[in-house]
């Protein structure tokens, strides 16, 4: 593909177009044996990444740190807000300048909506947003895309559940934002509290993206090609009985995928606490956890993309 | 006549400046506001009318004597009151009349109503927003894309 990349920083999901994603992805697989460590890559030798997690963050920090490494980079930053200078009153646009000269890329994880964006205005280096409180995970929602294309040959035609928290879910909205890019058809599984949001609906009509919203999994699984499950959090609802209640309507164990498509696979952002029960985890619908390895070669794709250019 | 006599009294001509009329009745001192003139240290003469009767109901109207506002100055005071006009004066006469326009990118002006917006912490950037929508009147704060729209807007004047 003849397609130069120049994204300075990396903000939301919704900032790169359809050419750019398929230019990620292309990149990620080829990446894929270095990612497993089956070949030595040294395309970032000399580099340094700073993560700076405000935030904790286990698999989005370990992940960029090992897609770094497994380069030939290294990495410098912190885990958590109370052991940068932050405690000490610090800026986040000071913060963002110093690391600026001290490394080579930045990915920022922060408590606060709009944090990257601000971070991207201060620093001369790559910015990647790797959550900004409540608002975007744009290198989950690449990782996501990544995985449905590694497992379905391709995004497009395929028919996407997405169930779960789908009001407060950040990671839903952006997913949903990116599947409307390519022709998929999607269905919304959530209970009528926790629908998706008309902000994120209103973009599929305006353009004319057929999607269902049902209250079931059980109404829309023998359908489907791909079911993407999120956690309901419990502090979502008044008690815990009302939580329960709804919460086990949004469970998927191995019986029930008796029903679905042979070659359905399930996805999940992770953590799981009980939506997916182990017993799913043996079959081979189950693919959360190659979806967390996928981090690796999509984030490599992505430094490396964002480093030369 | 009476009418028009009690208009003079209670809004005297200015001799040089600017006078923005059918400024929405209850958003005069926001107007004062967002252009700065509620500071002590300017030279010029300001006065508010507050619930001046017009043909179209209730008007505050503003006064800002021997200054002439300009229109990127002006135009931040459509977010608030789209209908507004501004009046140039100079001899008594009004040598220039606008009618506000939205503007594309509201800068400093309102502030984020998301308390967890970064723009909304000790950070040094003025709030954002685009204008995705005229009328009513919506913005999307360019950090957290948060929509402020039509009441919420002078709401949120900083």
């Amino acid at each position: 593909m003849s397609y130069s990349f120049n994204k300075k920083h990396v903000v939301a999901i919704d900032d790169f177009t359809v050419d750019e994603i398929k230019a990620i992805m292309e990149k990620a697989e080829e990446l894929v044996p270095a990612a497993q460590g089956d070949v030595i890559n040294t395309d970032l030798e000399g580099k340094l990444l700073a993560t700076l997690f405000f935030e904790p963050s286990t698999r989005t920090r370990l992940s960029f740190e090992a897609a770094m490494k497994r380069m030939g980079g290294s990495c410098i930053g912190f885990a958590r807000a109370d052991t940068s200078s932050a405690k000490k009153g610090e800026t986040l646009a000071d913060t963002i300048r110093v690391a600026a000269g001290y490394a080579d890329m930045i990915v920022l994880r922060h408590p606060q909506e709009g944090a990257a964006k601000l971070a991207s205005k201060f620093s001369d280096v790559p910015v990647i947003n790797a959550g900004d409180g409540a608002g975007h995970h744009p290198t989950q929602t690449l990782l996501d895309l990544f995985t449905i294309r590694k497992e379905k040959d391709e995004i497009s035609n395929n028919h996407i559940g997405i169930a779960g928290d789908l009001k407060y879910g950040r990671t839903v909205h952006s997913l949903t934002k990116a599947l409307s890019m390519f022709e998929t058809e999607m269905t919304f599984i959530s209970p009528p509290s926790l629908k998706m949001p008309k902000e994120i609906t209103n973009i599929l009509k305006k353009q004319g993206i057929e999607f269902k919203e049902v209250e079931d999994i059980k109404d829309a699984l023998d359908e489907l090609d791909v079911l993407y499950m999120t956690r309901i959090q419990r502090e979502r609802f008044p008690s815990d009985k009302d939580y329960e209640e709804v919460a086990k309507s949004y469970h998927i164990d191995k019986d029930m995928l008796e029903s679905a498509k042979d070659d359905l696979k399930v996805m999940h952002p992770l953590p799981r606490v009980d939506e997916i029960k182990v017993d799913v985890d043996g079959t081979d619908k189950a693919r959360y956890f190659e979806q967390a390895a996928n981090g690796v070669p999509i984030r490599m794709a992505l430094l490396k993309l964002l480093q030369e250019g | 006549m009476k009418g028009k006599k009690e208009k003079k009294i209670k809004i005297t001509p200015i001799e040089h400046g600017t006078v923005i009329d059918h400024i929405k009745a209850g958003q005069g001192m926001k107007v004062l506001r967002i252009l700065d003139l509620v500071d002590t240290d300017i030279d010029s003469i300001v006065s508010m009318a507050m619930n001046v009767k017009s043909s179209k109901g209730k008007k505050d109207i503003v006064k800002v004597e021997d200054k002439e506002l300009k229109n990127e100055e002006f135009d931040k005071i459509s977010l608030i009151s789209p209908n507004a006009t501004v009046n140039i004066i100079r001899g008594y006469e009004v040598i220039e009349k606008h009618r506000v326009e939205i503007p594309d990118l509201a800068r400093g002006i309102v502030r984020c109503k998301n308390r967890n917006c970064i723009t909304n912490q000790r950070e040094p950037v003025e709030s954002e927003f685009e204008v995705i929508d005229e009328e009513p009147v919506r913005l999307k704060c360019t950090f957290c894309e948060r929509e402020l729209v039509g009441e919420e807007i002078s709401e949120h004047v900083i």
